[in-house]
């Protein structure tokens, strides 16, 4: 690849950076879930997902490290950042409220995270070409797996029925987020590396529509939609996520396991 | 979803390899056979143990009966010419 401009890396940086926070976040959302899930199968399956998250987010945030070249590692990205510092989708902060929430969140999220990879995986910058390579295979299961459930539990009871329709319908307005492009999205789209995240939307809408036909839910109107994750201006969860999240970490400093 | 105990029991078998037979490795609560098959698929396959799940409801196994074994396989103890080393093998016969 050709040599980047010291403005191109920048944006770089950021850009793994904020897929890396999506995958933190989202990550610890499902290690909350960690022997709270409906059964101890879902429990495996959740906080196997939150593992793949996890493996990304070390690769990405090592990655940003590396580029920045000043004394950073992915642990110190992860953990010793302010609130405004962080730029993950406002969606994957949510709380999981309920089941039906955490279905919803991860499934609304990996119908986009798929087909964002599978673009990223013809990006011209190997290590994010070989981060999205991986992640294409994993994020179909995680893909497949809210699915799974999605259908289950819509096409289930009538409460199983409600309170899937109360996620999907509460966790709408922040998938507007999702494929909103940005100096960064436009900058590394221009030079081969990022993805034109409004070409993501044939995919989520057809997995979003399919899914939501199949578990007998309808599809929310796109009405208002949140946005301000990508900026660092979260949602009111946010802080409560940080603070457990770096509780070890700022309660011993340099502590390693 | 409603009953936590409708969730039937399903036996896990995995092949390890192609040319190689399944084989029982566990068994895991799902709410369907297709789920049965996500869930082993987290339980029992994320080591790259396997390249072919079989998911069996347990209800379809019949079992023998542990207090039949008398019955069931104690008369081949016996029985010493059904095994092959029983007989004796000729010299000339180097391997077997």
């Amino acid at each position: 690849m050709a040599q980047l401009s010291a403005a191109d890396t920048e944006a770089l940086i950021a850009y793994s950076t904020r897929i890396g926070d999506d995958a933190l976040i989202l990550s610890h959302r499902l290690a909350e879930m960690c022997a709270h899930a409906p059964e101890l199968e879902e429990d495996i399956a959740l906080t196997n997902i939150a593992l793949d998250l996890i493996g990304q987010t070390r690769v990405l945030y090592s990655y940003a490290a590396e580029l920045e070249n000043k004394g950073r590692d992915e642990d110190k990205i992860a953990f010793l950042r302010e609130e405004r510092d962080y730029r993950n989708l406002l969606l994957l902060e949510q709380p999981n409220e309920d089941f039906a929430h955490v279905i919803a969140r991860q499934f609304l999220f990996s119908a986009m995270s798929l087909p964002f990879f599978e673009a990223l995986a013809s990006s011209t910058d190997d290590t994010l070409r070989g981060v999205a390579e991986k992640a294409v295979k994993e994020v179909r299961y995680h893909l497949s797996h809210a699915a799974q459930w999605v259908i289950r539990l819509g096409d289930g009871t009538a409460e199983s029925h409600a309170r899937m329709q109360a996620a999907i319908d509460a966790l709408w307005m922040y998938t507007g987020e999702m494929f909103v492009m940005d100096d960064i999205d436009r900058r590394l789209l221009a030079l081969g590396i990022g993805v034109d995240l409004d070409s993501l939307r044939p995919a989520f809408n057809d997995a979003v529509g399919n899914v939501l036909d199949d578990a007998t839910l309808t599809r929310p109107a796109d009405g208002w939609m949140a946005s301000g994750g990508r900026s660092g201006r979260h949602t009111e969860y946010m802080g409560f996520i940080l603070t457990e999240l770096q509780y070890m970490q700022r309660t011993y400093p340099d502590m390693t396991w | 979803m409603t009953d936590h105990k409708a969730w039937p029991l399903y036996e896990i078998f995995l092949r390890s390899r192609n040319g190689l037979s399944h084989k029982h490795v566990g068994s895991l609560h799902a709410p369907d056979a297709e789920m049965a098959i996500a869930n082993a698929r987290d339980a029992y396959t994320r080591r790259g143990e396997g390249v072919s799940i079989w998911a069996v409801p347990s209800a379809s196994i019949i079992a023998s009966d542990p207090s039949d074994k008398a019955t069931m396989y104690e008369p081949a103890l016996d029985k010493g010419y059904r095994h092959a080393t029983y007989y004796d093998i000729p010299e000339e016969v180097k391997n077997m």
